[in-house]
């Protein structure tokens, strides 16, 4: 999988929020959603973004996208930097980029036919008109398993799994490479949830889409993520293989998150984490480790370094003081 | 709609007009308004069959009582009132329809481009704020007295102190629009911004227009029958019922059936707008008329 070509490359995006104040809504502050994310997605990937709400994940998509517009870093698409390319350019390169939103019910447009929501990529980039746009529209939807009849059905005569589905087959409309899904299933019915998660699966495997695929539910990201990105305060983590991140993860937060999901198994797991307090405010972050002022291994020297995101092991990034380059990713112990 | 195709046939055939009537009685404003506005489209277009000549003189029968052969009286040419009130019909609806199109359609691109584009409304909402903060009769006046007065020009000058109105309202549904999920799916999807505005943003602003228009209409037959009184509107030669008022109003002692009738067709008229518009309101938007 590594010798694939890489799809998307992003070197240190940052988006910083102006906080306003007064009457003359003077600049006081800036909230730091997102503050130096480094990774890349190959072809037929899916790398999930995990962490709490407020971490800055769904920022990053959006800032991909050029929803947000990103403070700093760069995004390179098939080798291309759209960071700062004009509103025409973009749109081109959006055809390589699709987006899946979070809301199946308020991402598409009430007044418009499912026919015409799924047809309007196809439109925008005048790939097909006429009986030949109704045929393709016709053929995604068998892809996402609507029926072809549906194409005249407005939006609310869909159920919530099946609107995802037409906000699939939006997306899946013009061969994108890469395909942006901001908690997709996350408004969805859990025993919807895995059906939509398995068509995204299929889709993948016949056409070899990369997803970044941004959630909050462990056990989503364990079931359709090859490798996983943990952030916390507008910063990844921890990224690793899915394997090695929910088998063996290095970073304490990363720890923490696991041990508060619900899990069936009874087995030995490793001991539970329980953090205290709250996540710091973005506005101000703690200076050193982002996660010092709740992690329970803290050391002294966290408060004032800021560990980097180093590769500890192939594959296995890890930005921790207490996990060295080689280390032997044995349990912590408090200090 | 599938329901209503798959549905028995024989409540498909007699639906649509037992669905009309019971739409017509609970929206009694409506079609009352609508009914008294189609009754004066009539009297303006038959207004050469229904009424003699507006401007003929006939100085013997200066100042006449209302009677059998002049219904609405005579003024102090001698001139009949119905015929000019019933010209007058014209003039007022052609200036309250010219005003509200026009002016809707020119506050409707404002108000799309300035809720669309932060740096063009920063300069074209400024300048819409100043002109709300000219009383809308003073700039009429002003602009009528700039050029030379004719029809043209007071539709003109009615127009443009209502544009800020319908470009505000507009610019706010546009801004509420804007931020929902489906607008940020049509741009993640490639989708041109002209084609955004159109297709995704301006369906939204449809139902708050039309009942906008309609208000805007009455005000315009106000407002032009405001300026004829005062001498700055439509030329005197033509029977506007602010024409008519404004030369009775020297005699209105002695004969106060010159203002009387073309004031009552003043007032019917706006009523019958306002009622249709109001009944809109109901309908279109629901979430307004709760707050008003």
């Amino acid at each position: 999988m590594s010798s694939a070509e890489v799809v998307l490359r992003v070197r240190d995006l940052k988006k910083h929020f102006p906080v306003h104040r007064g009457v003359l809504s003077r600049v006081v502050a800036h909230v730091q959603a997102v503050d130096g994310v480094s990774f890349e997605i190959r072809r037929g990937e899916t790398l999930c973004l995990v962490g709490e709400s407020g971490c800055g994940k769904s920022t990053v998509a959006r800032s991909i996208t050029r929803l947000e517009e990103p403070t700093a870093g760069s995004i390179e698409l098939n080798g291309v930097d759209i960071t700062a390319l004009g509103s025409e350019a973009l749109r081109a390169q959006r055809r390589e980029m699709q987006m899946v939103f979070q809301d199946p019910y308020s991402s598409l447009n009430p007044r418009l036919s499912a026919g015409d929501i799924v047809g309007e990529p196809l439109t925008n980039f005048a790939l097909a008109q006429g009986a030949e746009l109704e045929r393709r529209i016709a053929a995604l939807f068998e892809h996402v398993g609507l029926r072809p009849e549906a194409v005249h059905k407005y939006p609310h005569e869909f159920s919530g799994g099946q609107r995802q589905r037409l906000g699939i087959a939006r997306a899946l409309a013009v061969n994108p490479s890469l395909i942006i899904a901001d908690e997709p299933v996350s408004a969805l019915d859990v025993s919807v949830q895995a059906q939509v998660l398995n068509l995204l699966i299929d889709l993948q495997e016949q056409f070899e889409l990369a997803y970044l695929f941004v959630s909050h539910d462990l056990a989503v990201v364990e079931h359709i993520g090859h490798r996983v990105a943990v952030m916390y305060l507008g910063r990844i983590v921890e990224l690793a293989d899915n394997a090695d991140l929910f088998g063996a993860p290095l970073h304490p937060y990363t720890e923490a998150l696991l041990a508060a999901a619900p899990s069936l198994e009874t087995g030995a797991r490793r001991e539970r984490i329980i953090l205290q307090g709250d996540v710091p405010s973005p506005m101000n972050p703690p200076s050193g480790c982002r996660f010092h002022t709740r992690c329970p291994f803290a050391l002294p020297e966290c408060k004032q370094t800021d560990p980097p995101l180093l590769e500890v092991a192939p594959g296995h990034h890890v930005a921790c003081l207490r996990r060295p380059v080689g280390g032997d990713g044995a349990p912590l112990t408090t200090a | 709609m599938a329901t209503m195709t798959a549905g028995p046939t024989a409540a498909t055939a007699r639906s649509p007009a037992k669905g009309a009537l019971t739409w017509a009685r609970r929206n009694k404003t409506i079609v009352g308004g609508t009914l008294i506005l189609l009754a004066l489209v009539v009297i303006a277009v038959l207004a050469p069959w229904l009424a003699g000549d507006p401007l003929q003189f006939e100085p013997t029968n200066r100042l006449k009582r209302p009677s059998e052969t002049f219904w609405f009286g005579t003024d102090q040419f001698g001139r009949d009132v119905y015929s000019r009130v019933v010209y007058g019909t014209r003039i007022s609806l052609i200036i309250g329809l010219c005003v509200a199109v026009l002016a809707t359609f020119i506050g409707l691109v404002v108000g799309v481009l300035c809720g669309f584009y932060k740096t063009v409304d920063t300069i074209l909402m400024r300048l819409m704020d100043g002109m709300m903060a000219i009383p809308a009769i003073l700039l009429a006046i002003a602009l009528i007295t700039l050029m030379k007065a004719s029809l043209f020009i007071v539709i003109i000058a009615i127009s443009i102190p209502e544009i800020p109105r319908v470009a505000r309202l507009v610019r706010s549904v546009v801004l509420s629009v804007r931020g929902r999920p489906y607008i940020e799916a049509a741009i993640s999807s490639g989708t041109r911004n002209w084609r955004i505005m159109v297709r995704h943003i301006l369906p939204n602003t449809v139902a708050p227009l039309i009942v906008q228009a309609t208000y805007v209409c009455a005000s315009a037959i106000l407002t032009e029958a405001g300026l004829s009184f005062l001498g700055a509107g439509t030329p005197p030669e033509i029977p506007s019922w602010g024409n008519v008022i404004s030369l009775g109003r020297t005699f209105f002692q002695i004969a106060p059936w010159i203002i009387f009738f073309p004031g009552l067709c003043l007032a019917i008229t706006v009523l019958a707008i306002n009622l249709v518009g109001d009944g809109l309101r109901d309908t279109l938007d629901p979430r307004i008329s709760r707050r008003m």
